[in-house]
């Protein structure tokens, strides 16, 4: 019974995961923005919320020998950051154009929000229907 | 987890910054040191930033001043013969300090640092708003 409660926020758990994995990296471009040579880069949260979904589960390669090299650019919740092409890239080699960043970034915490929204009135459900009348 | 990590990337950048602001400031308060403790004009510093990860996770990257550069542009020659640090042709040599480029590099420090700070206050109240799921 306990199972199916959990189950029940599966799929709002990885939006929410993935949100906060694609602010982390989208925090990590505005940190850079004044780095030589640092290229921007995004996470494609449609297809990773399609991978996850489809059981494909998170991206990371098991390192069963010490000398294995750790996959780059693969986040905690298991999303890959690709580097995403320039609007104008800069003579330093940097990538990172500061408008396009901070919207997205505030989108991103935006949606976030609203992530958390949901799931808060899937909990306040989940309670009203336990507690009955 | 992913929000932690937004504190810290945006401390790192925000320390860098304002380790570039220190040298901006250097700078332009020796913009006329003839001398310095080295001997000869004080040289202009910047600052090279570099990208470090934070942590285990591997999209986490944050910011670190790697060195600070003498900037190698010739110095400023004023003729100047009754300086005392005037050379036998009776040129002082001053510091190759750019006033323009280094107002530029203060006011580009300052909105960097403070873009971070907003990044910082938004990580903060998304992490507040999940707390508050508790509450519910």
């Amino acid at each position: 019974m306990l199972n199916r409660i959990s189950n029940h926020f599966d799929y709002r758990l990885q939006v929410i995961n993935l949100r906060a994995a694609r602010q982390e990296v989208l925090a990590t471009n505005i940190a850079n923005a004044d780095t030589p040579n640092y290229k921007a880069r995004d996470i494609d949260f449609a297809a990773q919320l399609k991978r996850l979904q489809s059981g494909e589960g998170s991206f990371s390669m098991n390192q069963t020998h010490a000398g294995h090299l750790a996959p780059r650019g693969v986040s905690a919740a298991g999303a890959i950051a690709k580097y995403r092409d320039a609007v104008q890239p800069s003579i330093d080699g940097n990538t990172v154009d500061m408008n396009v960043e901070m919207a997205r970034f505030t989108n991103n915490a935006i949606r976030y929000q609203a992530d958390l929204g949901f799931m808060q009135s899937q909990i306040s459900g989940l309670k009203s229907a336990i507690s009955g009348q | 987890m992913s929000i932690n990590s937004v504190f810290e990337i945006a401390s790192s950048a925000m320390t860098a910054q304002s380790k570039r602001l220190n040298v901006v400031a250097s700078n332009l308060a020796n913009v006329d040191s003839a001398a310095s403790s080295t001997g000869g004009a004080y040289k202009a510093k910047q600052v090279v930033f570099t990208a470090v990860p934070i942590g285990r996770d591997k999209t986490a990257i944050g910011v670190r001043v790697e060195r600070v550069i003498e900037d190698p542009s010739p110095p400023r020659l004023q003729f100047d013969p009754n300086h005392p640090l005037a050379d036998a042709r009776g040129f002082v040599t001053f510091p190759n300090v750019d006033p323009v480029e280094e107002m530029v590099n203060m006011i580009s420090a300052s909105r960097a640092y403070q873009t971070n700070a907003e990044v910082m206050n938004a990580a903060k109240t998304m992490a507040l708003r999940t707390l508050s799921l508790l509450q519910s």
